[in-house]
C-alpha cells in the first residue's frame, strides 16, 4: 500500500458544504431522462452524503462521482470516476457519473488538452476515492467502537470480521460525512485494483444511441434566441462597415450589430487567439432564419496594418507579430524555401556536425512539406449565454474553462464569482475549443440582446475562421561513415508562423554530432493546438526519414531503429533526452511481434513508425495493398506504452480513433488560400477520411506496465503519418514528401 | 409561414414555418428533437440523416414543404428506449468518442439493415460512406453494425 499525504490535492477533500449530522438532498436531473421501472423507483434514494467535492453515497450505497474534466470523446467522463471507484472499493454497477461543474476550488485541473486528464488527475482521483473509504471507514469504527485498521472493506461494504459486524457504505454514509478529512491516507496497491485494468462502457452511450441532449449546441432556454457571425472573407482584412438595411427586415430577425471580442490594448492569454476580433452579428428567432438574413447581409472590408502586440503565456510575455497582407498558399511554400535555405536558430548541437558531414561517406537528404488543417470538429463551434448585469451563465463545448472563465471576467468586468460555467460533451475539440472566443462572443451577444443566446457557427464560418494546424517544412540530412554507421544528423526546420522542432527528441542522443536548427515565417493566419501540435507534422519528417535512412544502409526499418536506441540505453550522447530508450525499444519490439513483422503476406505493403510525445510511446505497423491508384489499408498493428491503462476497450477506441484520424490527414488533409480566401469551407471541398479508407482490421496492443498512467489522445495520431507513407513507398516506389499525400480531388467516390 | 402537418415518430406534429425550411432545422428548433445534427448543411456530412419512409435522407435538404404525409423517423422514434438491434449493437462495441456523428451513422445503419439484413463489407461501406465520424470510430462503426445484422438475423 502506498501512503499518500493528501494535501496534495488537498483544496479538493475540503467539504464546503455544512453537512452536520443531516447531509443534504441533491438533485436528481440524472434520472430525468431514463425511464424507470417501478422497482427501479422503489429503490431510488432518499437523501445523498457528500463525502468530498468528488462524490456523494446515498443511503441505498449509490455513489455519485463527478468527472471532472471536460469530455470530448477520449472517454474520461467513464475512466475517471473509475479511479475514484476503485480506490473507494464500490461496485461501479452503483456508480453514477455526473460532469462536474467548473470549480476552481474543488478540483485542481478542468483541461482537455495535451493528453493531461488522466496522468494529471491520477493522484487527486485516487485519493479522493481512498480519503471518502478512510471516512467511512473511520465512522464505522465510532460507532462500532473498534479500531478502524480492522475494518475492511469491499464493494461498497465495512466489515469487521472480529464483531461479525457489516454495514454498507449507505447506511454509514450520513457519519461518514461528519468525520474529518484524513491528513494521510493509504492507497491501494496496483495488483488490488479492481475496477482500474477491467473495461467498462461509456457511461453517456445509452443517451448517445438514443439522440438525447448532451452537446452544447442543444441547449435551449425559454425565450432563447439565436445569432451566427459573418467574418471578413479573407484573412488580411476586417471589417470597415455592415449594410444591414436587407437582412433587418428578414422575418424572425431581431438585430443586426458588430461586437469586439476583444477590447483594445488587453493584454491577450494564450488562448485568446481571434483572427477577426470584430465580426458581424445576426440575431433572430431560429437558425434557418438567422442563416438567410446571413445571406443578405453586406459587409464592407478594408485592410489590416501589420502589428505587434504584446501576448501573455502564463505569465510569459511575447511579441506576437500580425503582418498584412493577403497570403497564399504558393507564396507560403516560396517563402518557406527560400528561408529554409537561408537563416535558421540552432537549438542543439552536439560534437562537430560539419566536420561529420564533410567526411561522411554519403549524405542522405530528403525535404517533407505539410500544409495547414482546420479542426473540423463534427459539432460547429457554439455557445450559450445568459448574461445580466448581475450574473453571466454559460453552457457549451469547451477545453480550458478554467482560463476561459478569466478572459471572460476580464471582457465584461465581471468578478469570476459571478461567471458560471457548464461543461456539455464536446462534438470534437481537438485543440480547436481551447480557443474559447466565441463562448465571449456568445456572451456579449446576450448581454447586448438582454435575452438568453444560442450563438453556432455555420461549417463554412468554423472552417474558414484561422485557429488552423500550421503550414510546416523539414530538411533532415543524415551522413553515413563506409561501414554504413550513422555518423552525423541534421535537421532544420519551421513553419508558418510555428516551428515543430523538438530538438532533444529521438534520435538526439542517438548520434555523436547532430544538429537542430529552426526557423519561423510570420503570418495574418491564426494557428492554434491540433492534435499532437507540432509532433503531427514532425513525427512524419522524422519517421520517413529514419525509413529512408535505414533502406539507404541496407538495414531493417525496426532494427535500424532498435540499434540508435540501443546507443542511447547504452551509451546516449548529450545530457538532455526526451525519452525513455527502454521504453521506446519496448513499443518496436511489440509492434514487431504482435505485427508478425517477419513473415509479411505476398502483395501486402508494409511500413513502420514509431514516436515518443505526451508522455507515451506508439509503434505501428500499417499493412496495405496498392488497388487503382490507391492504398486499401488492410490492417494496422499499433503497440503503446502509456503505462497503466485504465479501461482497455475505450483505450483501444481512443488509440484507433487517433490511427484513422492521421491516416485522413495525413492522405487528404489541407486547407489552401488564395489573396487570404480559403479554397476550402465546406466537406464539400475538405476531404475527410471515409469508411471504405478506413483501415479494415486495428490491433491495438499496450505494453503491461505499473508505472502511472499518461495520456492517449494524441500519441497514436503522429506515427500513423509515416507509417502509411512507408508503406505507400514500398507499394509504389515513390517516396512522399509533401503532405496530403492523394492530391486526388475526388470527394464522395 | 405556412402551417404544416407532420408524421414524426408515429406522432403528428403541427409546425408554422416558412416552405424552404429545411427538416433539420424543424426538428431541431421548432420541435426540439435535437438528437438530428448539424453538421454541414450541404448533404456531405450525414450527420442530420433520418428516415423518410424507410430511406435514409439527409434533413438538411428536404424543405419541410416536400414532406406531405410521408412519415419520419428521428433517432429519438427509432426504439422506445434504444431497443433497437442497431442501437444495442453500438452499445454493445461501444461505439462513440464524441458522439456528436453517431445519430446519423445509427440512422443510415438501421435503414441499410432494414433493405439488406445481411450487408457485406462493401455494402456496408457504400452505405455508410455519407456519413464522417471525425474522431476515427469507422472499424466499431462497421463491426456494430455486423454485430446487429446477426442480432437481426438470430432473433
Amino acid at each position: 500500500m502506498t501512503t499518500a499525504k493528501t494535501k496534495i490535492g488537498r483544496r479538493s477533500f475540503i467539504k464546503r458544504s455544512s453537512l452536520a449530522g443531516g447531509g443534504i438532498m441533491l438533485s436528481f436531473n440524472w434520472l430525468a431522462s431514463c425511464k424507470m421501472s417501478p422497482e427501479e423507483v422503489s429503490q431510488l434514494p432518499e437523501e445523498w452524503f457528500k463525502i468530498n467535492g468528488y462524490l456523494k453515497i446515498a443511503d441505498n450505497g449509490q455513489v455519485t462521482i463527478l468527472s471532472p474534466n471536460p469530455e470530448g470523446g477520449q472517454n474520461i467522463k467513464t475512466s475517471m470516476p473509475m479511479i475514484v471507484a476503485d480506490e473507494l472499493d464500490v461496485d461501479w454497477k452503483n456508480v453514477i457519473v455526473e460532469q462536474a461543474p467548473l470549480d476552481t476550488n474543488a478540483f485542481s485541473f478542468q483541461f482537455l488538452g495535451g493528453s493531461q486528464s488522466i496522468r494529471r488527475g491520477w493522484e487527486g482521483l485516487r485519493m479522493a476515492g481512498a480519503s471518502a473509504k478512510a471516512m467511512l471507514i473511520a465512522a464505522a469504527a465510532k460507532e462500532w467502537r473498534v479500531p478502524s485498521d480492522e475494518i475492511s472493506t469491499s464493494a461498497g461494504i465495512l466489515q469487521h470480521k472480529a464483531s461479525d459486524r457489516s454495514a454498507t457504505y449507505g447506511e454509514m454514509a450520513s457519519a461518514a460525512a461528519t468525520m474529518k478529512v484524513p491528513e494521510e491516507i493509504q492507497l491501494k496497491d496496483i495488483k488490488d485494483f479492481t475496477i482500474i485494468g477491467t473495461s467498462q462502457k461509456n457511461v453517456d452511450g445509452h443517451k448517445i444511441v438514443t439522440g438525447q441532449p448532451l452537446f452544447g449546441v442543444d441547449t435551449f432556454r425559454e425565450g432563447m434566441l439565436t445569432a451566427m457571425i459573418v467574418h471578413p472573407p479573407a484573412f488580411g482584412l476586417k471589417l470597415k462597415s455592415i449594410d444591414d438595411s436587407e437582412a433587418k427586415k428578414m422575418p424572425g430577425i431581431k438585430d443586426v450589430f458588430t461586437i469586439k471580442v476583444f477590447n483594445d490594448g488587453y493584454e491577450k492569454a494564450f488562448f485568446d487567439t481571434r483572427t477577426f476580433n470584430e465580426v458581424a452579428v445576426i440575431v433572430g428567432n431560429s437558425t434557418w432564419e438567422v442563416m438567410q438574413a446571413k445571406k443578405a447581409l453586406k459587409i464592407e472590408c478594408e485592410p489590416i496594418e501589420s502589428s505587434t502586440e504584446s501576448r501573455d503565456r502564463f505569465g510569459r510575455k511575447w511579441e506576437e507579430h500580425t503582418p498584412s497582407g493577403l497570403e497564399s498558399t504558393t507564396n507560403h511554400y516560396a517563402q518557406m524555401e527560400a528561408l529554409a535555405s537561408n537563416t535558421a536558430t540552432v537549438k542543439r548541437k552536439d560534437g562537430n556536425p560539419e566536420a561529420a558531414f564533410k567526411n561522411a561517406e554519403r549524405v542522405i537528404e530528403a525535404t517533407y512539406t505539410a500544409p495547414f488543417l482546420a479542426h473540423n470538429c463534427m459539432e460547429p463551434m457554439n455557445f450559450f449565454a445568459d448574461v445580466t448585469d448581475e450574473k453571466a451563465e454559460l453552457i457549451g463545448p469547451l477545453q480550458k474553462p478554467e482560463l476561459t472563465e478569466q478572459t471572460l471576467s476580464a471582457r465584461l468586468g465581471m468578478p469570476i464569482e459571478n461567471i458560471d460555467i457548464q461543461m456539455t460533451r464536446l462534438g470534437g475539440g481537438y485543440g480547436r475549443r481551447s480557443y474559447a472566443h466565441w463562448l465571449v462572443e456568445a456572451a456579449l451577444i446576450s448581454q447586448k440582446m438582454k435575452a438568453p443566446v444560442k450563438l453556432v457557427y455555420s461549417r463554412e464560418d468554423d472552417m474558414t475562421d484561422g485557429i488552423y494546424r500550421p503550414s510546416y517544412r523539414a530538411t533532415y540530412r543524415a551522413g553515413v561513415d563506409k561501414d554504413n554507421k550513422l555518423v552525423a544528423f541534421h535537421v532544420r526546420t519551421g513553419g508558418i508562423p510555428q516551428s515543430p522542432l523538438h530538438q532533444n527528441r529521438f534520435p538526439a542522443g542517438t548520434v555523436e554530432n547532430y544538429l537542430a536548427e529552426d526557423w519561423t515565417i510570420d503570418s495574418n493566419l491564426t494557428v492554434g493546438s491540433f492534435r499532437a501540435p507540432s509532433s503531427n507534422f514532425i513525427a512524419c519528417a522524422e519517421q520517413s526519414f529514419l525509413d529512408e535512412v535505414a533502406e539507404a544502409v541496407g538495414k531493417d526499418p525496426i532494427d535500424f531503429r532498435l540499434e540508435l536506441l540501443e546507443r542511447a540505453k547504452n551509451n546516449p550522447v548529450g545530457e538532455e533526452n526526451d525519452y525513455d530508450p527502454e521504453r521506446y525499444a519496448g513499443v518496436l519490439k511489440l509492434v514487431k511481434e504482435k505485427s508478425g513483422w517477419e513473415n509479411k503476406e505476398d502483395g501486402v505493403s508494409r511500413g513502420v513508425a514509431a514516436y515518443f510525445c505526451h508522455n507515451s510511446y506508439a509503434a505501428q505497423v500499417l499493412d496495405l495493398k496498392w488497388e487503382n491508384n490507391k492504398p486499401i489499408i488492410d490492417k494496422v498493428t499499433c503497440a503503446v506504452d502509456c503505462g497503466i491503462v485504465v479501461n482497455p476497450d475505450a483505450a483501444t477506441n481512443l488509440a484507433e480513433g487517433g490511427i484513422v484520424d492521421g491516416i485522413g490527414n495525413a492522405l487528404y488533409g489541407e486547407i489552401t488560400f488564395r489573396d487570404g480566401v480559403p479554397d476550402q469551407n465546406n466537406f464539400d471541398t475538405y476531404r475527410m477520411i471515409r469508411m471504405r479508407e478506413a483501415p479494415k482490421k486495428i490491433d491495438v496492443h499496450f505494453v503491461e506496465s505499473d508505472v502511472s498512467p499518461t495520456g492517449l489522445g494524441e500519441p497514436t495520431f503522429p506515427p500513423i503519418f509515416a507509417a502509411i507513407a512507408n508503406a505507400m513507398y514500398k507499394a509504389t516506389g515513390k517516396r512522399h514528401y509533401r503532405q496530403p499525400f492523394l492530391k486526388d480531388r475526388e470527394l464522395l467516390g | 409561414m405556412s402551417k404544416f402537418s407532420l408524421k414524426i415518430n408515429g406522432n403528428t406534429q403541427v409546425v408554422d414555418v416558412d416552405d424552404n425550411t429545411p427538416m433539420l432545422w424543424v426538428l431541431r428548433d421548432h420541435l426540439k428533437l435535437v438528437g438530428t445534427k448539424y453538421g454541414c448543411g450541404i448533404a456531405q456530412c450525414g450527420a442530420c440523416t433520418v428516415h423518410l419512409g424507410d430511406n435514409a435522407v439527409r434533413s438538411c435538404q428536404i424543405p419541410v414543404s416536400s414532406v406531405g404525409d410521408q412519415e419520419i423517423t428521428t433517432i429519438e422514434g427509432l426504439s422506445e428506449n434504444g431497443e433497437h438491434p442497431v442501437q444495442q449493437a453500438w452499445l454493445e462495441v461501444d461505439v462513440p468518442q464524441c458522439g456528436y456523428c453517431q445519430a446519423g451513422q445509427i440512422m443510415s445503419a438501421s435503414a441499410l439493415l432494414k433493405r439488406n439484413p445481411s450487408p457485406s463489407d462493401a455494402e456496408i461501406e457504400a452505405a455508410m460512406n455519407g456519413n464522417i465520424c471525425r474522431c476515427g470510430t469507422y472499424t466499431r462503426i462497421k463491426k456494430a453494425i455486423k454485430t446487429a445484422a446477426t442480432a437481426t438475423e438470430n432473433a
